[in-house]
């Protein structure tokens, strides 16, 4: 092949979410049926070819427990906060678009901190730019600079997180030398 | 059947009616949303938050009331789908949105991208070539 | 397992409050496919229509205790998610020739 190959290590959290999928469609998670899924993945992450995610390596999952649980609270906080606009503000409800300048340079890095941050309370990711890992993110009932100051800490603060959680050795090191707590920096 | 696992199947039917009717409301949260907003982009807010919150609190429903374990990974891959979706179609359509100029600008107290945007354009306009307009669409993209 | 139905009472009357709940959500989702000012806010409503859709779809199968739409309601948020992008671009690509819909 002229392409460049994936080595099997990057690509096995991939192949395990599309067996999980196949398992998961079928209703059915037999060995044999899981074994079959397997074959079906590799076969499928060979003909379609997509460039692989770059994975730090290092998954922290005593922080992404904690994270999940919050992440989750924050889902509920976000539908919550936004019917009680719909219903109280409606048409007086003020916006503002925010560039937030991220640490990290890693397209999944980037991608995971948008997805994270498009789901919680009052914010949207409406442009990114890539090349200076900029996430330009339209908030929801923003006033004043005071509303923008705590988005764009709430922004920080998830990636923050999320480099604890997946981060690379040299982002979790530029994450401490910025002065963040290695425990728990998330003060919301 | 002992009155004892009665009592559970009555606690759970209650709590899967409440579960459903909060679902219900989700929807119903961002369809108001929906006509009371401004513009677009607030809408959007709407129409996104309440339905992945709605469709966690369905799934879990339906957890409850099939009392089977194997049901729950079938029902968190449903929802992580959902996860995965719904921000990437909100920031299309945003993206979409404040290209084609679909933001009032009176309702906006910051616009921190439009300086970017004008100048954009000003490379764009003297260099005759796209400018970083195409790159960030795969990191849009990926899952 | 024994298949305790629940009480029928309480079974009919989520159905129906739920019912008219999501009634009244389509109603406003199509109310803005009809007014909304833009393509993009069309799109966006029949997300949401997509979306009640399934809601739906999901409480049938809590209430029923079957799994057999669960393929549909992955199918479905599927579509709507392919359907908004594809729009979305298309409305992109367009720029500067077309101000507004």
């Amino acid at each position: 092949m002229s392409r460049k190959r994936i080595s099997f290590r990057t690509e096995l959290p991939l192949l395990i979410w599309l067996v999980v999928v196949w398992g998961a469609l079928w209703r059915d998670f037999s060995p044999g049926n899981l074994v079959f899924g397997a074959m079906v993945a590799v076969v499928v992450a060979r003909v379609f070819y997509l460039p692989p995610v770059e994975l730090s390596g290092r998954f922290n999952v005593l922080r992404a427990i904690p994270f999940a649980i919050v992440f989750l609270g924050k889902v509920v906080a976000a539908s919550l906060n936004v019917m009680f606009l719909a219903i109280f503000r409606g048409p007086a409800v003020t916006n503002a678009v925010v560039a937030v300048p991220l640490r990290s340079h890693s397209d999944l890095m980037v991608t995971a901190t948008g997805h994270v941050i498009s789901l919680i309370p009052g914010s949207l990711v409406v442009e990114v730019d890539r090349s200076t890992s900029t996430l330009y993110i339209h908030g929801l009932n923003v006033r004043n600079d005071a509303d923008l100051a705590k988005l764009r800490r709430e922004v920080q603060d998830t990636e923050a997180g999320l480099i604890r959680i997946m981060g690379t050795r040299a982002e979790m090191e530029a994450l401490q030398a910025e002065g963040w707590p290695a425990t728990r920096g998330a003060r919301s | 059947m002992t009155p004892d696992a009665t009592g559970m199947d009555a606690v759970i039917d209650a709590v899967t009616a409440v579960l459903l009717i909060v679902g219900a409301l989700m929807s119903l949260g961002a369809a108001i949303g929906l006509l009371r907003f401004p513009d677009l982009m607030s809408r959007m807010h709407a129409a996104t938050k309440p339905q992945v919150l709605g469709l966690f609190l369905v799934l879990a429903a339906i957890g409850l009331q099939m009392r089977e374990l194997w049901v729950w990974p079938v029902l968190l891959v449903a929802w992580i789908f959902q996860l995965l979706t719904v921000p990437v179609s909100a920031h299309m359509v945003g993206r979409a949105g404040y290209r084609t100029k679909h933001l009032h600008p009176e309702l906006l107290s910051a616009d921190e991208l439009e300086a970017v945007v004008l100048r954009a354009a000003g490379e764009q306009a003297s260099a005759g070539e796209e400018p970083a307009e195409e790159k960030d669409e795969e990191a849009g993209k990926q899952p | 397992m024994a298949c305790n139905e629940g009480s029928p009472i309480v079974k009919d009357l989520v159905l129906i409050v739920t019912a008219v709940i999501l009634s009244l959500a389509a109603a406003g989702a199509i109310y803005r496919i009809a007014v909304g000012p833009s393509l993009l806010d069309r799109v966006l409503a029949s997300d949401v229509l997509l979306a009640i859709l399934g809601a739906a779809l999901a409480i049938d199968m809590a209430v029923n205790r079957h799994l057999n739409n669960l393929v549909l309601l992955v199918a479905l948020s599927l579509i709507g998610f392919i359907g908004s992008v594809t729009v979305a671009r298309f409305v992109a690509d367009r720029r500067g020739q077309v101000n507004d819909s």
